[in-house]
């Protein structure tokens, strides 16, 4: 076989190739909605995040308008600090709420923010004041078994 | 105590060896890329000849996946996970893994069986008297066609992977499309899977294409010897994939 076939087929392989990567990222990876929009920071203390992981995705009205940044246990007050990157396009006011949610039964935990009625804006540095934690399977279990075990205390054995 | 330190020195002793026949090659490999029509021919040889095997196996890979994973995620109820399920044991794992197994034994072995030969027949030592140095002249394009053609391949793998999955899962037992899709999208990384995928499949196609040429050169000039090399080239690759997936996976996904 001559030169040119060769370059002909390895040239082929060659878009081939780049075709497939073209492919995987743009069809497979979060490449075409993850792209990086100018954004601000505000930070939310939680008793406990489950397992709320960094770049979990932060929810309004189930539309997404941020990524969590960054997770941290406050040395002093022992409440995990987590830093929310919301999208410049999103403005919500100084009284809205954050909570950890999670998408159905398997799926991941996000933060779901709940506006408030304040005139004032959240801004870059500022802190979410109104959080509540994420659903800790465990406990709601022990509290129902205790709360369970409150309402029939152990009946008396009757003797025959 | 004889007969049991000799094969760790024998072994040894290869191991050192290799290593200077991979400083060779790559010292050697200015000369080959600058005749980069060399490295072309051989990317044929390794990469295009390659391809049939590769992108059925992976059309296959991916359709088993669908099933399987269709058939665990259903019982969760998470049947629409199946997407995120197959692209991301493509990428991570099977990708580069099967592909790199199937292009030791398809392309490996070939490229050993050929230098063995040449040395058998002793092409190699011909060159030498023409003052062509073997290592740059027939060794280097090889080592590099390689090199090249494993991501490649590695990336159709997975490309083709997910479309199996896509047929099985979408097509033949009616997950939605769009769920399909897009909870693949929401998951997979374009740095942490794809990009780590493509680091796993260049560090493959350097192992397998330094250990074919290596046992290829180093083979004993007799048809036993040559079909030995090709058998050892199989092997070793084979070995030092699942080895070398291990460490690199420890290394990128820890607490991914």
């Amino acid at each position: 076989m001559n030169r040119r076939v060769y370059d002909f087929w390895v040239g082929v392989f060659v878009m081939l190739g780049l075709a497939s990567l073209a492919f995987l990222a743009l069809r497979v990876s979060n490449v075409s909605n993850g792209g990086s929009k100018a954004t601000y920071r505000v930070t939310a203390a939680f008793d406990n995040i489950g397992g709320l992981k960094a770049r979990a995705p932060i929810k309004s009205a189930g539309v997404l308008v941020g990524r969590v940044a960054g997770i941290s246990l406050d040395p002093v007050t022992y409440r995990a600090m987590v830093a929310l990157d919301i999208e410049q396009g999103y403005h919500f006011s100084r009284d809205s709420s954050a909570e950890i949610l999670t998408s159905g039964i398997l799926g991941d935990q996000y933060i779901g923010v709940e506006p408030g009625a304040d005139e004032t804006m959240l801004k870059n540095g500022d802190r979410i004041t109104l959080t509540s934690s994420a659903v800790v399977l465990e406990k709601l279990i022990s509290q129902f078994m205790f709360s369970k075990a409150a309402e029939n205390p152990a009946q008396p054995t009757t003797a025959p | 105590m004889r007969t049991l330190g000799e094969p760790v020195v024998d072994a040894l002793e290869k191991l050192g060896f290799g290593f200077r026949f991979l400083m060779a090659v790559l010292w050697h490999s200015a000369t080959a890329l600058r005749r980069f029509s060399l490295v072309v021919r051989e990317i044929y040889f390794t990469g295009v000849l390659s391809l049939l095997i590769i992108m059925v196996s992976g059309l296959f890979v991916g359709m088993v996946l669908g099933l399987q994973g269709y058939d665990t995620l259903q019982r969760f109820g998470a049947s629409e996970a199946l997407g995120v399920l197959v692209a991301l044991s493509l990428l991570r794992e099977l990708g580069p893994v099967v592909a790199g197994l199937l292009f030791a034994s398809r392309a490996g072995s070939a490229i050993t069986a050929e230098i063995g030969l040449m040395k058998a027949t002793e092409q190699l030592a011909a060159m030498e008297m023409m003052a062509v140095n073997p290592v740059a002249r027939v060794v280097a394009p090889r080592f590099w066609a390689g090199v090249i053609s494993m991501p490649i391949l590695a990336a159709l793998f997975s490309a083709m992977g997910i479309l199996g999955g896509y047929v099985v899962g979408v097509v033949l037992i009616g997950v939605d499309a769009g769920s399909f899709w897009a909870q693949m999208q929401a998951q997979v990384d374009l740095y942490n899977d794809i990009g780590n995928g493509l680091v796993k499949s260049v560090v493959f196609g350097v192992a397998v294409s330094i250990i074919a040429v290596f046992e290829g050169f180093d083979a004993p000039p007799t048809a036993e010897g040559v079909s030995g090399a090709t058998t050892r080239t199989v092997v070793t690759s084979s070995l030092v994939i699942l080895v070398l997936d291990f460490i690199l996976t420890a290394f990128m996904f820890r607490g991914v």
